[in-house]
């Protein structure tokens, strides 16, 4: 299955639901492209709905983190939300659990900007 | 691939496709073999790490090399190789992705994975291309569904 992304805003907060795999090639891509076009119209409140995601690979990390630092560097701040357990598993072991600001909760998540 | 055999191989073209095809061949080989889910998911993902390496860092896409993938079950293992005919990979580069100064690159994470999901790990670089060995043993009394033929 490969990825799909939607967006919504809740309160001035932008959220990304995505789905199916984060992987090399077009996954990676999807998402680097939506996290880039939201940043260039200003939507700098972004929660990463990763509910729906049940495969990520190295380079899938790689563009999770760079969807991270490319946010933060504009001004603005990348959650995640939602996270399977194989996702949140491979977040512990390579310690970008505590890297990530991680919600369970969507209220709480678009709360958590203000 | 009939799971009779002890031994299965193929000769894959350097492409994104390969990826995903060598992940789906763990998958199904793992799963034939009567491993956990959490073992197949291991299996397939640091096969598919292993593919990523080939293609892009060894093999470069180079239409003209190939990536072999082989599949062996010997005894209580689960056997892989992973062959790529690039330069040859540089293992004092390899970074600790862990490391705090390494934690936001966006890259580097590979090889960390399969360390991670598999019982042996074994790297061999030439010039004329790299050998990666991943090895998996049969724990649970689950998994290793047929004896292997001694």
């Amino acid at each position: 299955m490969t990825m799909k992304v939607g967006t919504r805003q809740v309160d001035g907060v932008t959220i990304v639901d995505a789905s199916g795999r984060i992987t090399l090639g077009e996954g990676s891509v999807i998402l680097r492209d939506t996290v880039r076009d939201l940043l260039s119209k200003g939507n700098k409140k972004i929660v990463l709905n990763l509910a729906d995601v049940n495969y990520i690979d190295s380079s899938g990390i790689g563009e999770l983190v760079s969807a991270f630092t490319t946010t933060k560097n504009q001004g603005g701040e990348l959650k995640l939300l939602n996270l399977t357990k194989k996702v949140n598993d491979l977040l512990q072991i390579t310690k970008l659990y505590t890297v990530f600001d991680v919600k369970d909760d969507e209220a709480a998540a678009v709360k958590s900007f203000k | 691939m009939a799971m009779t055999e002890q031994r299965v191989s193929y000769t894959l073209d350097s492409s994104l496709e390969t990826i995903d095809s060598a992940e789906e061949k763990a998958t199904r080989i793992a799963t034939e073999l009567g491993f956990g889910d959490d073992e197949i998911m291991q299996i397939s993902m640091a096969v598919r790490e292993g593919a990523v390496n080939a293609v892009l860092h060894g093999n470069a896409y180079a239409p003209d090399k190939k990536v072999t993938l082989a599949f062996e079950r010997t005894g209580e293992e689960l056997v892989i190789t992973i062959r790529d005919q690039g330069p040859g990979m540089d293992l004092s580069k390899i970074p600790n992705p862990l490391a705090p100064e390494n934690l936001l690159k966006t890259s580097g994470r590979g090889i960390f994975l399969m360390r991670s999901f598999m019982d042996v790990v074994e790297i061999r670089p030439s010039s004329t291309g790299t050998e990666l060995k991943l090895i998996k043993r049969v724990h649970g009394p689950t998994a290793g569904g047929k004896e292997a033929s001694q």
